[in-house]
């Protein structure tokens, strides 16, 4: 799908749907959302960039393999879990900084958690799609 | 008593897990770590042991919601030593997988898959929450499913196809049953169901319910007549990862049931007719497809079903004795089927050949290997005083005590026909010359150096010390086994340890 409309469009859409799945992932400890959804959304942008684009440049724009995500998300999920056990606490008990931050709100380690999942999804949602478009093309 | 530890065997095969993918292409960086991790468990399987068996029922509660609205892990010796001996079978294959596994299999994930199954093999023993047991069957099945078509040969992805189908539809039967059970109760943790079970008067809509247990698990488990996916899909991958599933995954289904029938669903007249009735049959087709097949992983795969059929008749006689030797038979058999798959992979490695009338000769090649692979085979048998003996006793006792006497001539068959299948198989593949055609089949064994052959032969020799010590030290097992089956038949201080009541 070559066409200019497209390629001008996803050139603009890529950054704000990123913007809008860190939205969403921020969201997602009290309200609808989380790690998973904005994930999904992520890689959705940059499937559509692909589509636009073509696969090679967005693999270059990219850099790095998506696959390379899902080891990171998985250590940084399963960090965030075993924090409160080094206190003596149970895994996965949700631990809080005392002090909120400005704009993002009180941090605990369940945000760490669903950075974690965001980071996972991404990585398997590109790895697979990028994976059946490149052999689709071949 | 509230105990972090219990969780660690699951958390670390994830950490390993993950340092592994971070090592995708870097094979032996991936061996190493593997290895290491695995003796890890198996120290800190042998930690939580000790702590069960010291001080009793352990239990966490997984960030920090109570029981029973979070989801509890709960160590009771019985969890705790199917810990160990998964751990133990861990160790054993994993050692072996270094050199048993294809290269290329290492450099698509072999390492990290075989740790996030062996992830889902202890979450499924710890866990005290119906619901948190079937997210670790579906994680078990995934990861099995990746490895039994990791190489993607034509008849792996065949009987991959079988494989996941019917597991998956075994899920569906395990959800819908943990949907009418929630329905019916409110709960999904298994301490505050035992209770609840029990106080519902509408006894017909419980047993539906525990036969649809039942069935899921019956179909995990590959009991009569829900097993033929089993010898249809379980020759096909690599030895290693044939003992890990003939080992591990088939028991995992026998852990639920032993766990949701003792605790939830006490069994009554129905149920236990339905147990009794299917372990017949399991016992008596297994061991009737174990003798008319010629391909020695084909065989033992119907091994494990006939051996299954002994597991689920303890549980139907339901007397304190029948369920010491179920238990027992358990631990004996998850060390002696993992080590007749690694066994066959040797076997396969030095003669090129699966099928046991095509080999032959081993004994005159490898006689100090024989005689440790006879240790096992004769285990399996159940020669006194190896290890298959002594389970034997107690549930042929509880047979005459229970007056089951259809179910213990089928215990009796099944012992001769797996007497007969094992005394073939040893006379064929080490008694017998070497065929001719046998000869041109190239040795692989005697071509690799010495570590390799330590990697392959260790592990074996390892698994087959373990099953001579559950033979000879029978009064150990016994104990452990007995203070278990106490655990089971008196569910309070489980109840109490979860739910705090």
């Amino acid at each position: 799908m070559k066409t200019i409309i497209l390629k001008v469009a996803s050139n603009y859409l890529l950054p704000l749907l990123l913007l809008f799945s860190v939205f969403i992932l921020l969201r997602g400890h009290y309200e609808p959302g989380g790690g998973f959804v904005g994930g999904l959304i992520a890689s959705i942008a940059f499937v559509l960039h692909a589509f636009a684009n073509g696969l090679k440049t967005t693999q270059k724009f990219l850099k790095y393999h998506p696959g390379v995500a899902i080891p990171i998300g998985l250590g940084l999920s399963l960090f965030a879990g075993l924090l409160p056990m080094f206190a003596g606490l149970p895994f996965m008990k949700s631990l809080f900084f005392s002090q909120p931050l400005p704009v993002i709100g009180t941090i605990s380690t369940a945000l760490v958690f669903d950075i974690g999942v965001y980071l996972v999804v991404v990585g398997v949602t590109l790895t697979i799609l990028f994976t059946i478009s490149e052999t689709v093309n071949d | 008593m509230i105990s972090n530890t219990i969780i660690l065997p699951v958390l670390m095969h994830m950490l390993i897990a993950v340092l592994l993918i971070f090592f995708w292409r870097n094979v032996k960086a991936q061996k190493i770590i593997s290895v290491a991790g695995n003796l890890l468990v198996l120290g800190l399987g042998i930690e939580i042991f000790m702590l069960t068996w010291n001080n009793g029922i352990q239990t966490t509660q997984a960030g920090a919601w109570r029981a029973p609205f979070g989801i509890t892990f709960v160590a009771d010796v019985f969890s705790s030593s199917m810990v160990l001996l998964t751990a133990i079978a861990g160790t054993a294959v994993g050692l072996f997988s270094t050199v048993g596994i294809r290269r290329e299999r290492m450099k698509y994930g072999y390492f990290p898959i075989y740790h996030f199954l062996l992830m889902g093999l202890n979450g499924a023993f710890l866990t005290g929450d119906i619901f948190n047991l079937f997210v670790w069957f579906e994680i078990i099945i995934i990861a099995s499913f990746v490895l039994m078509t990791l190489g993607g040969r034509r008849l792996q992805i065949g009987a991959g196809i079988k494989y996941v189908t019917i597991n998956l539809l075994a899920s569906v039967i395990f959800l819908t049953a943990i949907g009418i059970l929630y329905g019916l109760t409110g709960s999904l943790n298994m301490a505050d169901l035992s209770l609840k079970i029990a106080a519902i008067e509408n006894r017909g809509l419980v047993n539906v319910t525990a036969m649809l247990f039942f069935t899921s698990f019956g179909i995990k488990s590959a009991v009569f007549p829900l097993y033929f996916w089993l010898p249809a899909s379980y020759h096909t991958p690599p030895s290693a990862i044939t003992a890990i599933f003939g080992g591990l995954l088939t028991k995992v289904g026998v852990y639920a049931l032993i766990r949701t029938f003792t605790l939830i669903f006490v069994p009554d007249a129905f149920t236990t007719n339905v147990l009794l009735v299917v372990a017949t049959g399991t016992l008596l087709t297994g061991a009737l497809g174990a003798l008319v097949k010629k391909d020695i992983r084909k065989l033992f795969s119907y091994l494990i079903v006939c051996h299954i059929g002994y597991m689920i008749a303890g549980l139907g006689m339901f007397t304190e004795i029948a369920i010491v030797g179920t238990l027992f038979y358990l631990f004996h058999d998850m060390m002696a089927k993992t080590n007749l798959f690694l066994i066959t992979g040797l076997m396969t490695k030095i003669r090129g050949s699966g099928y046991y009338k095509d080999t032959g000769g081993l004994y005159k090649d490898y006689p100090r290997l024989s005689l440790i692979i006879a240790i096992v085979f004769f285990s399996v048998v159940g020669v006194p005083p190896l290890s298959g003996f002594w389970p034997k006793i107690y549930l042929f006792q509880a047979g005459l005590g229970t007056g089951s006497y259809i179910l213990l001539g089928a215990m009796i068959i099944a012992s001769f026909i797996t007497l007969y299948v094992m005394a073939k198989c040893w006379s064929e593949m080490f008694w017998k010359p070497q065929p001719e055609e046998n000869k041109k089949e190239p040795d692989n064994f005697s071509k690799m150096n010495r570590w390799d052959k330590t990697w392959m032969v260790g592990p074996i020799i390892m698994l087959a010390f373990i099953s001579l010590y559950i033979g000879l030290g029978a009064e150990k097992i016994m104990m452990v086994s007995k203070h278990i089956a106490g655990e089971l038949m008196d569910t309070g201080p489980y109840i109490k340890a979860v739910l705090g009541k």
